[in-house]
């Protein structure tokens, strides 16, 4: 068990290295970095002794040991835009964000979970045909198509929804729909194959001869047993989930990083992408990490042949 | 922690056949009008006509004559996406082949070189997992500003560690038994037995992984030229075509959404012949 825990937290701390050491050598592959990281005005002295305190006269390796140095007390460059801090600059659009993620992926859970168990339940009906072939068809929708068409529906044709803006409320329920949709069709099928599999055991064939109605029999017997697989999709969708938080952010003109990042690459701001990016990798390392713990917390089984081991 | 199963799919059980039809004949459809986009485009893909700005389709007050409707500057929307989805096709074709490329190259190495070589590609695929593509794609075009070289090298790099995988465990498999040993015993030379025995012998669930990815690919080059970082005008690609329509989705909606459904019906014909493929050809399945 403490291996596990041990390997874990390993394996979470050379992702983050890895990733700053490519954002690292991208930056000195791509030009002089000192010119990508202040303004373009920036006069030649200041420039210098840039050069100097963030020790580009040295050689690589005390290059790479400043500059994670730099990175530990949050220094990582300041923005092209209004030349604060890129670090400040981009922690203030993350609140927005992990709403938007947040919501989205419960939508997603509660709308995929429900469909894939009444799936499972009714395998074989028309139900079932109808939810898989949803499922399937959501699975290849772009989500800026999506996005358009709900915008389309809903605040252009209805005139219900603002079509972008925020953050609040009203401007929350189109993106998070988006995200929520697109990826409920694989959390559906997903709940369906474990709910089938779940369904097949001895368990439930005791639990069924209980004088109880069949949805509390699925509520409480069935989907406990669907959870943990869930949760390695959960840590796969993540990623997804974040790198398309780009393209919905920008649809719907929501101020959180995704659409930041966007017009950041479009300004060529080095400062705050290397920001996002590095974040970003901190981010999906400790929700892998996360996911690791969460299957020792939830699943015994782990914890006992780690012991017999 | 694994993936369930190496080769991700939207699909629960096999297509049926006639669906798997359709789906053939909607790609050879693109493929078609890919290679024939010069002769059998009406119009040219960029002449603008600024008297007929803003033509809906047909079936909402257009005429025949721009069955699909224009754009802002009056350019025939059929026209465009015809050269549209040849760029993109050839785009994602060639990514996808890069990609293929460096993973069987090195899923390959990692199953026949000695096991440091193994770590270190395991510790690459691990990597490569734990950053989102597109905020990867994004950041290196940040830092190398944008060209089309680029761009298709950036795009394939999506995806290698899939086959690495793959190719990894497959031919780990394929190593381990009795013909490899005899051609050794016979002399035969180590990239003659990777290349001409094993390669071959896993050649199938390869295509079909290349099957899988495809779709993949395009929704993630739409992506990028939906966000203008992709294809730049005035080269035209149906991603693109979304993203600059999309400041007109309120007076003509036809502009961003009739190039967002040919993406839509394009990844998903491609993605059901892939699954029934994969469905072919897996044994686990049968």
């Amino acid at each position: 068990m403490a291996r596990t825990v041990a390997v874990a937290i390993i394996r979470m701390l050379v992702t983050v290295f890895l990733a700053v050491a490519f954002v690292f050598i991208i930056l000195r592959v791509s030009g002089d970095p000192i010119r990508a990281l202040l303004p373009l005005d920036a006069p030649e002295d200041l420039i210098e002794a840039t050069r100097v305190e963030w020790g580009l006269d040295q050689p690589l390796h005390v290059q790479f040991a400043a500059y994670v140095g730099h990175l530990m007390h949050g220094d990582f460059g300041r923005s092209l835009n209004d030349s604060r801090s890129a670090l400040a600059i981009v922690l203030e659009k993350v609140p927005a964000t992990l709403l938007l993620m947040g919501t989205g992926l419960v939508v997603s859970l509660l709308l995929g979970t429900t469909l894939g168990v009444l799936a499972a339940s009714h395998r074989g009906t028309l139900i079932d045909r109808l939810i898989m072939t949803n499922a399937v068809l959501v699975h290849s929708v772009p989500s800026f198509l999506l996005g358009i068409v709900l915008i389309l529906l809903f605040a252009v044709g209805l005139g219900l929804l603002p079509s972008g803006g925020g953050p609040s409320l009203a401007h929350l329920i189109l993106p998070a729909s988006v995200i929520g949709l697109s990826h409920a069709g694989v959390v559906a099928r997903f709940v369906r194959s474990s709910t089938l599999e779940v369904l097949a055991q001895p368990y439930i064939k005791v639990a069924s001869l209980k004088p109880l109605p069949r949805w509390y029999m699925i509520a409480a017997h069935v989907l406990p047993g669907t959870a943990l697989p869930l949760l390695t999709l959960i840590g796969f969708s993540l990623g997804a989930m974040i790198g398309g938080a780009a393209i919905v952010e920008s649809i719907f003109a929501w101020p959180g990083v995704g659409r930041f990042l966007v017009s950041a690459v479009a300004r060529r701001d080095v400062a705050v992408v290397q920001t996002i990016v590095i974040l970003v990798a901190i981010m999906m390392a400790f929700a892998n990490l996360l996911t690791d713990f969460l299957y020792l917390l939830f699943d015994p089984r782990l914890r006992e042949e780690r012991r017999s081991a | 922690m694994s993936t369930p199963d190496l080769v991700r799919t939207p699909y629960e059980r096999p297509p049926r056949d006639y669906v798997v039809f359709a789906a053939a004949a909607i790609v050879v459809l693109f493929v078609a009008v890919a290679l024939l986009a010069d002769w059998m485009a009406p119009f040219g893909f960029a002449s603008i006509d600024l008297r007929a700005r803003n033509v809906p389709p047909v079936g909402f007050g257009g005429t025949t004559r721009h069955f699909l409707g224009t754009d802002e500057l009056g350019r025939d929307i059929l026209s465009r996406m015809m050269i549209s989805v040849r760029v993109s096709l050839v785009i994602c074709v060639l990514a996808s082949l890069i990609s293929a490329t460096i993973g069987i190259l090195l899923g390959l190495l990692a199953a026949m070189g000695r096991r440091w070589v193994d770590s270190v590609i395991r510790v690459a695929i691990d990597f490569h997992a734990s950053v989102p593509f597109l905020t990867f794609a994004l950041a290196v075009l940040a830092f190398f500003g944008n060209n089309l070289t680029l761009f298709v090298c950036l795009l394939g790099t999506y995806g290698w560690e899939r086959y690495a995988r793959l190719v990894r465990a497959l031919a780990l498999v394929e190593y381990s038994k009795g013909y490899v040993a005899a051609l050794r015993r016979a002399g035969a030379s180590r990239s003659r037995i990777a290349f001409g025995h094993v390669l071959r012998n896993v050649m199938a669930v390869i295509l079909v992984n290349w099957t899988i990815s495809l779709p993949e690919l395009m929704l993630l080059e739409s992506g990028l030229s939906f966000l203008g970082v992709g294809i730049q005008p005035p080269l035209a690609s149906l991603g693109n075509m979304v993203g600059l329509g999309r400041d007109y989705i309120v007076t003509s909606w036809w502009i961003a959404t009739i190039p967002g459904v040919a993406i839509f019906i394009l990844t998903l014909s491609i993605s059901t012949i892939g699954d029934w493929l994969r469905d072919r050809t897996d044994p686990s399945l049968q």
